[in-house]
């Protein structure tokens, strides 16, 4: 443990998997973490729960906890945090990085709690000052940023993915692997029973050139007539997102965002969506987006190349009629 | 129970406060997290289907008797509004969770739902924090919900299409991210005839559970700001049939049209 009140400069970061790879944004973490203890000369470790096949594309990180137990062979937010809580504690780090996915949610409150370290949550922005750690958090669905000090020895911070840059580095050689076992951390109240993949029936969004993109805006499943006529007449699928595929006003296979698909078509043409993280996630990397939304502040003219506030209603029939004419 | 929590209508312009450190909370409109709606939607669901009863709880926030009444209206059995706690600011969830706390442990429901966020939640979701307070089994981004004797099955979406389904021995905590349907509707008039019975319960908030404090001394806010509009998208103005003509430029030129 270090002095009282001066932060560690080590940084762990949460590794994440999905059972056949290392996620992103377990590499966008540590390029955050780099970049932090460039001057400090802090370590940037990793824990990582399960997956040990995958340990070895952890080769850039100094040094990787893995949590190798049946208790952790399959996600279970429970062990996972009581693991990682474990970890975190006797390796002490400075700062813990995770990521505001599934996981990352399920992990960091409870671990702020019981480790106890404050948490900062929605970060897009890493920085130091002095001791401090400074985050930068987008709030209000993306619509403000707040720039947030914490002065304490430990911190957590949950990232957004996606904004940090960040690769694996297959060439980093292999990690430093210490095997963390989970003897007495008692028996758990939830246990996993299965894990789902997608299913993948019905459209494929990731492969199309144009995508024709519906959000709440439109209002309900009628007035989606409007908005197929469109996709129709540019031969694009339709997307949505996430509020358009709960409503069942779409089936899942159409949805863009975190918990959808990835989507990096040549055209995103985006009507009724306000751009909440969670969307653009999902689709900012697309070569070419046109936003229609009546809110001349929603976050989603900040990733597109042009923007209306022209009514959905008013401008799609006449697209429409644009494009078949 | 169901933990609601007031948030500002996010289609509103929200502006810094003079010292830009909170939103101008003075003339915006306050609307249900979205969030909370599905997990009330699923509480309404389980009382259906297992027969148990439903208590909403929030805390005392602008224009939430309106949310209350409305829960309700749609079938709630009880709805209880926390008193004495800071009022016109932002609320930690640090906080928030340190409140609810000794009030959720002292009635003792065999299942608390939440949203699985809430766009405020610069310091941490409500579900993990309060579990770890509590010490309850707690889990994110809850799609799916069955309830049996002491038992939930959860169905959590874990992101790009993949979902877990557990089992979880009660109580718990669970922020859910959609319910097994889209919420209900309380007509108006139900909504009124429950505001004329009254029956909203008015409770001093317990005293928040000391190691809350820690934590939520340590985040401080020190600028609220727009993001820099560095890469703005470029506005089309004209008419409707204006756009729209640009529009189809715009993706002829990219060869994207075909005729
Ligand atoms: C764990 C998690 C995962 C998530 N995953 C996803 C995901 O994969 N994909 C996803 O999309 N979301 C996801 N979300 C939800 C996300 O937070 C937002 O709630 C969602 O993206 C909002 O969808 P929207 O933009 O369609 O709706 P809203 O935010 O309600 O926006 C509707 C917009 O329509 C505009 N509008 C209204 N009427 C008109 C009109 N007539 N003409 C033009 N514009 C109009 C409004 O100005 C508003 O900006 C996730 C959330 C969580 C917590």
């Amino acid at each position: 443990m270090g002095e009282e009140n001066v932060m560690s400069d080590d940084i762990l970061v949460i590794a994440e998997h999905d059972g056949s790879n290392v996620v992103d944004v377990t590499f966008e973490m540590l390029s955050a973490a780099r970049e932090l203890a460039k001057d400090s000369g802090g370590k940037v470790l990793a824990a990582m729960a399960g997956g040990a096949a995958l340990a070895g594309s952890l080769g850039a990180f100094d040094r990787v906890y893995l949590i190798d137990d049946p208790a952790v062979s399959n996600y279970s937010p429970e062990a996972f945090e009581k693991a990682f809580t474990h970890v975190v504690r006797d390796v002490d780090p400075g700062l813990v990085l995770t990521s505001t996915s599934t996981m990352g949610l399920d992990l960091a409150g409870g671990l702020s709690v019981a480790w106890p370290a404050p948490l900062v949550s929605y970060v897009v922005g890493l920085g130091r000052e002095g001791d401090d750690v400074v985050a930068t958090s987008q709030i209000y669905g993306g619509k403000l940023l707040a720039e947030v000090v914490v002065d304490s020895p430990h911190a957590i911070c949950a990232l957004i993915a996606g904004s940090f840059s960040g690769q694996p580095s297959p060439e980093a050689g292999s990690p430093d692997v210490e095997t963390v076992s989970l003897e007495g951390i008692g028996p758990s109240r939830t246990s996993a029973l299965a894990v789902h993949e997608p299913d993948s029936g019905g459209v494929d969004i990731t492969a199309a050139d144009i995508l024709v993109s519906v959000g709440r805006g439109i209002g309900s499943k009628e007035n989606l007539e409007i908005i197929e006529e469109l996709a129709e007449a540019l031969g694009a699928p339709l997307a949505a997102s996430r509020p358009v595929t709960d409503q069942g006003w779409l089936s899942k296979p159409h949805q863009v965002g975190k918990s959808g698909k990835k989507v990096k078509p040549r055209a995103y043409l985006a009507f009724g969506i306000s751009g909440a993280p969670e969307h653009l996630e999902g689709m900012r990397d697309s070569e070419l987006i046109i936003a229609c939304n009546t809110d001349p502040d929603a976050p989603i003219f900040d990733v597109a190349h042009y923007g209306t506030t022209v009514d959905l209603f008013d401008l799609v029939p006449e697209l429409t009629e644009c494009i078949q004419a | 129970m169901v933990l609601l929590k007031q948030l500002p209508d996010l289609v509103e312009e929200l502006e810094p406060s003079p010292d830009g450190t909170d939103i101008d909370r003075e003339f915006i409109k306050f609307i249900l997290n979205e969030f909370d709606d599905q997990a009330l939607e699923e509480a309404l669901v389980t009382k259906e289907s297992s027969g148990a009863e439903v208590i909403v709880v929030a805390l005392d926030e602008p224009e939430v008797d309106q949310v209350l009444y409305t829960a309700l209206a749609k079938g709630a059995d009880r709805a209880v509004k926390l008193t004495g706690v800071p009022a016109g600011t932002w609320v930690p969830t640090h906080l928030r969770a340190a409140i609810l706390a000794p009030f959720v442990r002292e009635l003792a429901p065999d299942l608390v739902l939440t949203g699985v966020q809430s766009a405020e939640d610069l310091d941490g979701q409500l579900a993990s924090l309060l579990g770890g307070y509590l010490d309850l089994p707690h889990a994110a981004v809850v799609v799916g919900l069955e309830v049996k004797d002491s038992i939930a099955r959860v169905v959590q979406e874990l992101g790009s299409g993949r979902s877990v389904e557990e089992q979880i021995t009660l109580p718990a905590v669970l922020g859910i991210q959609a319910a097994s349907q889209a919420p209900r509707y309380a007509p108006i008039s139900k909504i009124r005839q429950a505001m004329q019975a009254g029956g909203l319960e008015e409770l001093e908030a317990p005293a928040p559970v000391d190691s809350a404090d820690i934590a939520i001394a340590q985040v401080r806010i020190r600028r609220l700001y727009a993001p820099e509009k560095s890469t703005h998208a470029e506005m089309l103005t004209g008419d409707p049939g204006e756009v729209a003509t640009r529009i189809a430029e715009i993706l002829r030129s990219k060869g994207l049209v075909k005729a």
